[in-house]
């Protein structure tokens, strides 16, 4: 039985990874971090407007003359903004976006901290 | 004393959250890119519609005239609107008018001109799209007044009486 357990780990392992390989294509990883303008909430890989169409031919020509991933986002980034990715960068406009779930995690811990402190002084 | 920094400190966070977000829902949910001027026209490389023969786009904008890049389709409706000021300026000596023909079916968009005149001095096709990427458009119509190599004023959507006349102001 143990065996059969074993095995089955096994299988579905392998299946994991496999298909995680598979998944890896750059442009495809690049559109999907992409938001699409038309039907903004989409990335341009779920998207099916016009322009997505459009955008995931114009990565794969990008990709096609040299370009990597960094390049590909800096010239989507140059013609469209900031706003055309899922994962801005860090400049002034985003400090805020990025600095506050740190702000959040240090001031709830000094809370939790607080109350164990607390605690500890009254037993 | 110690006891009443948390309240205070919870009250002005939870104050400067509630502000953010209220101030968040007066701003539009609909991004349009940011209109940046004074840049340098993309290079590309297109078919002229008509005769198909290759295009770059060091042959389309040359010297110091000014020039209105207007993407359009058959298919676009506020194409149709925005059709009797291109006309109109088609007219004017000093500016030429370049049609960027986005993903159409040529037989439409011949009828297209057919039906209502054709105000370019030269068409060139963007059958995928990619083109009117390189320019940072993401829709029809959209047009870019260009003079030097540079982009001077970009208009998202169709032209109208008010962008009418500031064109023409522009290019006095």
């Amino acid at each position: 039985m143990n065996i059969l357990k074993l095995l089955i780990t096994v299988i579905f392992l392998i299946n994991f990874f496999s298909s995680d390989l598979k998944a890896k294509n750059l442009g495809t990883e690049i559109t999907k971090n992409l938001r699409c303008l038309i039907c903004q909430g989409q990335s341009v890989y779920d998207s099916d407007s016009e322009f997505a169409n459009s955008l995931k031919i114009l990565v794969e020509k990008k990709l096609n003359d040299g370009l990597n991933e960094e390049q590909v986002y800096d010239y989507l980034k140059n013609k469209y903004g900031d706003w055309i990715l899922y994962d801005p960068g860090f400049n002034k406009n985003t400090y805020f976006l990025w600095l506050l779930p740190i702000l959040m995690f240090v001031f709830g811990g000094a809370i939790i901290l607080r109350k164990v402190i607390l605690k500890k002084k009254k037993l | 004393m110690k006891t009443k920094i948390f309240p205070i400190f919870l009250i002005i966070t939870f104050s400067i959250t509630f502000y953010v977000f209220y101030k968040g829902l007066q701003n539009s949910n609909i991004y349009t890119p940011e209109i940046k001027s004074e840049i340098k026209i993309p290079s590309f490389e297109a078919k002229e519609f008509f005769s198909k023969d290759n295009v770059n786009s060091d042959q389309i904008f040359i010297g110091s005239e000014y020039y209105l890049l207007n993407i359009w389709a058959s298919w676009c409706i506020p194409c149709e609107e925005e059709h009797k000021y291109l006309m109109d300026l088609s007219k004017k000596e000093n500016i030429k008018i370049i049609g960027q023909n986005y993903k159409d079916n040529f037989a439409n968009a011949k009828n297209f001109l057919i039906k209502l005149d054709n105000p370019y001095d030269l068409i060139f096709s963007d059958n995928e799209g990619t083109i009117a990427i390189e320019w940072g458009a993401y829709g029809v119509p959209e047009s870019f007044l260009i003079k030097n190599n540079q982009i001077i004023k970009k208009i998202i959507g169709p032209l109208n009486e008010k962008l009418f006349s500031e064109i023409k102001e522009l290019t006095q």
